[in-house]
């Protein structure tokens, strides 16, 4: 390239204010290969696109350096203006003068000599760069949806109604998540289920999705439009097609009443074949392979009561896993959260103490379908508590815990404190020992004076310790309002957790290719602009596993991710990004340190004829990272637009050595 | 080019800091030496014939056709033959990793001078040295003065010296390399003046393990691997083996012996620092399977493996390489 065109922004006074703009215009005139330099104030609005567009043509330019702001930025909008104007977009380098210079740097002069370097630095790269064609991939138009609870069934049925077919894949044997186990919602108090289950229910109808429940999603190959997908259905034991879901087999099981129930956390016992709750979807038994005498030891009785009662003979002890694969052209994970265990705060007694118990399992308390049929009772000797204490923030905003807030636990236990005086009556005494009620959402501010009114003792302090004395138990608490130190003495602790990533989210985000933050939440590609992409090209988030959330904003996520996702399933191909590695064969030796160090699978292996080795990228698959161009010991893996002789040339003129 | 229509070819041989392994790897094309003195006449070569400097310098410039010199530049000396053949010879070929890239004589950029002289001559068990007297340029004795080359605070290459022509890499150079070299230079069939008179692949390309994935746990030397498996990748079992960093040529025989490559062959054609190349390439596999839950500590403790790094890593090229010496404080 020697006809380079130079195109200088002020950004306004951004770059203008620090940067001397025309200095820099005349010094790139000045540089080998440069046939006119320009500046602009605002290169990204019409009039600069017009101005680059007219000097494009006029100069007859073959290469083009815009300083501006990040390529982040810009880069796609200059990369269309030169597009535009005819010339190859990939002709194009940014040279960033405003995060990289004019808003770090605060000496004129030393901004102005840097942003001329790294002009220059542009210049030297565009000179090499070679015009490059963007491949055209078909899309699938079907959608995954990993987890089945609110985000992941609003994602489904919003995807659905748009005419795409989507397989919902959720790992326990009923679709509906962490909210079907809730009683009622705040701030409105409505019931949980009755709001949920209709939405169950279209996912069970809905002719465009496909559900996979009890199922696992154990790999994705591929890249945005064509993403392949494997899936393992853990085997129920039960005939998926002949079960009724009556449940007769689960009130013979011989088991029955003997395990604990996750789904009530543990707080009521099951047996080993199970309906996880009344309004379970898909409604069909699951028998529990650790659990079930027939399965462990080979003997149930003399012959399994489930099987002997099964009018359907649905119950089928032979199954087995089974593998299924699909294509789609967009995910969307909605995999949820977890509640932290709050053994970790050892002076709660969490775990040691019965009546100290959590927000969730609260919950399972108050709710009719619970293990008590909604009977509010301590733990410890089934005894309707006089007085309940709530402790807010367990492990959240704290330091040595999770630094964040969980954004739920205020709200919770506002909305617990009012089911409780409304089952137990009056005479109950709620204390709520908080460090700021967080009651941002809307009409949440007004629940909370709601509550305040409601003879309810609100002490601002964390707790130091819960103490189990032979009348109960008893709270140390400072409370900072009044200054004064308060031993609470009550009957039911119940401990509000932080919000944390699923256990599983490191193996799943490696699976799923999403990249987690230093929290283990799954990362957005921009906290304020692309909340809901992540950094992998046609996978989206929604819910709490990218950070907490409450309900209305986890569907709210849900549905804005569903319609990211629509806008590719909706065009029938794609253009795939030419910045992507290439193997030279002439230097490869086929070590395969690149096939190691790929997240994406996109370098194969291939054995040759005369038995040597040699590594291809497998283009529809490679994202451009770098990482085996950084790892390739030999050099024999370049990056288009990022080779080793376009990058140097940028860092010789920064060294100063050209 | 035959040796009746021009007449014979003029070759020189030449040493500078070397260990004289590459003069016997000339002697070890065995009979083809023969051939070679069918077309050529060798008209300097310290190590076997009794040639003076002052013959050399008695030449006429340019009539030499070929010098093959090995060594690095250490001394005012080895600079000053380097200076001398490079004026006298058509063609200067850096022969053999010392020459080409610095190789062991090079690892000594980690030091100077005085450091060197003080454990060579003054501060070692086995040197009774009360007068501290280490080698000076002159020295008068009542004889007259006697004088030694200058010993330089660093060595470099021969292309940071004079210019050089082709380059044959190894250390020793494989003999196939030098046999190809001399029949190109007899037939008149060299490639473009810069050349590396290697292949283009690295040694993997030699190399008849069995390879695939390299996500390495742990680094072990080679002693501490019981049962090396000779048909498996060394890397893969954790060995750190130069061979995918290095230029091949000389058939993977440190492999065949089942011995980790430790990079004489240099640099591949598209990388112009091999440590740095390497060390790339190990951090992107090292621990790669678990590298999110891997604690600061974990990490280094999984780097701290790699003893002696710039051994392993720069063995051969220190001089040539971006880092290229200690930084000497005035």
């Amino acid at each position: 390239m020697d006809r380079i065109g130079v195109f200088v922004c002020h950004c306004g006074v951004n770059i203008a204010a620090t940067v001397d703009v025309d200095e820099v215009v005349d010094f790139a005139g000045k540089l080998d290969g440069v046939v006119v330099s320009k500046s602009y104030k605002y290169m990204c609005s019409d009039n600069g696109a017009n101005l680059i567009k007219e000097s494009i043509k006029k100069f007859k330019l073959d290469g083009v350096v815009v300083a501006s702001c990040s390529p982040q930025m810009h880069e796609h909008t200059f990369r269309r203006v030169v597009e535009e104007a005819g010339l190859n977009p990939f002709v194009l380098e940014i040279a960033n003068i405003r995060e990289q210079c004019s808003w770090v740097h605060p000496d004129r002069k030393e901004a102005t000599e840097k942003a001329k370097l790294l002009v220059k630095g542009a210049v030297a790269k565009v000179r090499l760069l070679e015009p490059l064609v963007r491949e055209k991939v078909k899309v699938t138009p079907k959608a995954l949806v990993v987890g089945g609870g609110i985000a992941g069934i609003q994602a489904s049925l919003d995807l659905s109604e748009k005419g795409f077919h989507v397989y919902l894949v959720e790992k326990e044997p009923s679709i509906g998540g962490r909210m079907a186990q809730l009683d009622k919602t705040f701030p409105t108090l409505d019931c949980a289920s009755c709001i949920l289950t209709p939405k169950m229910m279209d996912v069970k109808n809905h002719p465009n999705i496909e559900l996979f429940a009890y199922s696992e999603v154990v790999s994705v190959d591929g890249s945005i439009g064509n993403y392949r997908v494997k899936v393992v259905r853990k085997p129920r034991y039960v005939d998926f097609d002949k079960c009724t879901g009556c449940g007769d087999c689960v009130n013979v099981c011989r088991m029955k009443g003997k395990v604990p129930d996750e789904f009530n956390m543990n707080l009521g016992k099951r047996g080993a074949v199970y309906i996880p709750f009344p309004q379970a979807i898909p409604l069909k038994a699951t028998i529990d392979p650790e659990q079930c005498l027939f399965l462990r030891y080979g003997k149930c009785g003399r012959s399994p009561a489930c099987q002997d009662v099964c009018e359907a003979e649905a119950i089928d002890f032979t199954q087995r896993e089974e593998l299924v694969e699909f294509e789609v052209g967009v995910i969307v994970v909605a995999t949820g959260y977890d509640l932290l265990d709050p053994s970790a705060l050892y002076e709660y007694g969490y775990s040691r103490y019965k009546d100290v118990i959590t927000t969730l399992e609260l919950e399972r308390l108050i709710s009719s379908s619970g293990p008590t049929g909604g009977e509010i009772v301590c733990p410890s000797d089934q005894r309707k508590p006089g007085s309940v204490t709530f402790v807010l923030c367990v492990g959240s905003r704290d330091e040595t815990v999770c630094t964040w807030c969980c954004r739920v636990g205020c709200m919770t236990a506002l909305k617990q404190a009012y089911l409780l005086r409304e089952h137990l009556g009056d005479d109950v005494e709620i204390n709520i020992c908080y460090t700021d009620i967080r009651s941002f959402g809307k009409r949440y501010e007004e629940f909370y004076r709601r509550i305040r009114g409601v003879k309810t003792n609100f002490f601002r302090g964390r707790p130091s310790e819960v103490k189990e004395k032979k009348d109960g138990l008893t709270i140390d608490v400072f409370d900072t309002m009044t200054n004064k130190l308060f031993e609470i003495k009550t009957d039911l602790v119940v401990l509000v957790p932080a919000v944390v990533p699923r256990n599983d989210s490191s193996d799943l985000g490696k699976i799923l290719h999403v990249s987690r933050g230093a929290d283990g939440f799954f990362l957005e590609a921009h906290p304020k602009l692309k909340p809901m992409d992540t950094f992998t090209d046609g996978i989206f988030i929604a819910g709490c596993c990218q950070g907490p959330k409450d309900i209305q904003d986890s569907v709210a996520q849900a549905s804005g991710a569903a319609s990211r996702a629509a806008n590719i399933l909706s065009k029938e191909e794609l253009e795939a990004e030419p910045l992507i590695a290439f193997v030279d064969e002439d230097f490869c030796s086929g070590c395969a340190t690149c096939v190691s160090v790929c997240s994406f699978n996109a370098i194969e292996l291939m054995k040759k004829e005369d038995n040597k080795y040699v590594a291809r990228v497998v283009e529809a698959l490679c994202k451009g990272c770098g990482s085996c161009v950084a790892a390739c010991p030999s050099g024999a893996m370049q990056q288009k637009g990022f080779k080793d002789d376009q990058i140097l040339a940028v860092v010789d003129v920064l060294g100063g050595e050209a | 080019m035959s040796s009746e229509n021009k007449g014979k070819l003029k070759f020189a041989f030449y040493w500078a800091a070397s260990c004289g392994g590459c003069e016997i790897a000339v002697l070890d094309i065995n009979e083809k030496i023969l051939e070679v003195v069918e077309h050529v006449d060798i008209l300097f070569w310290p190590v076997a014939m009794d040639t003076k400097y002052s013959d050399v310098e008695a030449m006429d410039d340019e009539s030499l056709d070929v010098c093959f010199f090995n060594g690095a530049i250490r001394t005012s000396e080895n600079e000053h033959m380097a200076k001398l053949l490079r004026k006298k010879a058509k063609i200067l070929v850096a022969f053999g990793s010392c020459a080409a890239d610095g190789c062991i004589p090079g690892l000594a950029n980690v030091s100077n001078r005085e450091e060197i002289f003080d454990v060579a001559y003054v501060d070692n068990p086995s040197t009774d040295n009360p007068g501290k007297v280490t080698p000076k340029t002159k020295t008068r004795v009542s004889e007259g003065e006697l004088t030694l080359p200058e010993f330089y605070d660093t060595v470099k290459t021969l292309d940071q010296v004079v210019d050089v022509d082709y380059y044959i890499p190894g250390c020793p150079p494989p003999t196939k390399l030098i046999s190809q070299a001399i029949d190109a230079i007899v037939e008149n069939k060299l490639p473009p003046k810069g050349s590396v008179l290697a292949p283009l692949k690295s040694v993997c390309d030699e190399c008849p393990r069995e390879r695939s994935e390299k996500k390495i746990k742990e680094i072990k030397r080679v002693y501490e691997v019981e049962n090396v498996d000779p048909n498996v990748c060394l890397l893969e079992q954790g060995i750190i083996c130069m061979g995918p960093a290095t230029r091949g040529g000389c058939g993977a025989a440190c492999l065949d012996a089942n011995m980790p490559c430790t990079g004489c062959g240099g640099p591949t054609p598209n990388s112009f620092d091999q440590g740095a190349k390497m060390l790339s390439a190990l951090a992107s596999v090292l621990g790669v399977e678990n590298e999110e839950n891997m604690s600061e500590e974990e990490i280094r403790k999984l780097v701290d493996q790699v003893k002696d790094p710039l051994g392993t890593f720069y063995r051969y090229t220190l001089p040539r390489s971006l880092i290229n010496r200690r930084v000497i404080k005035k």
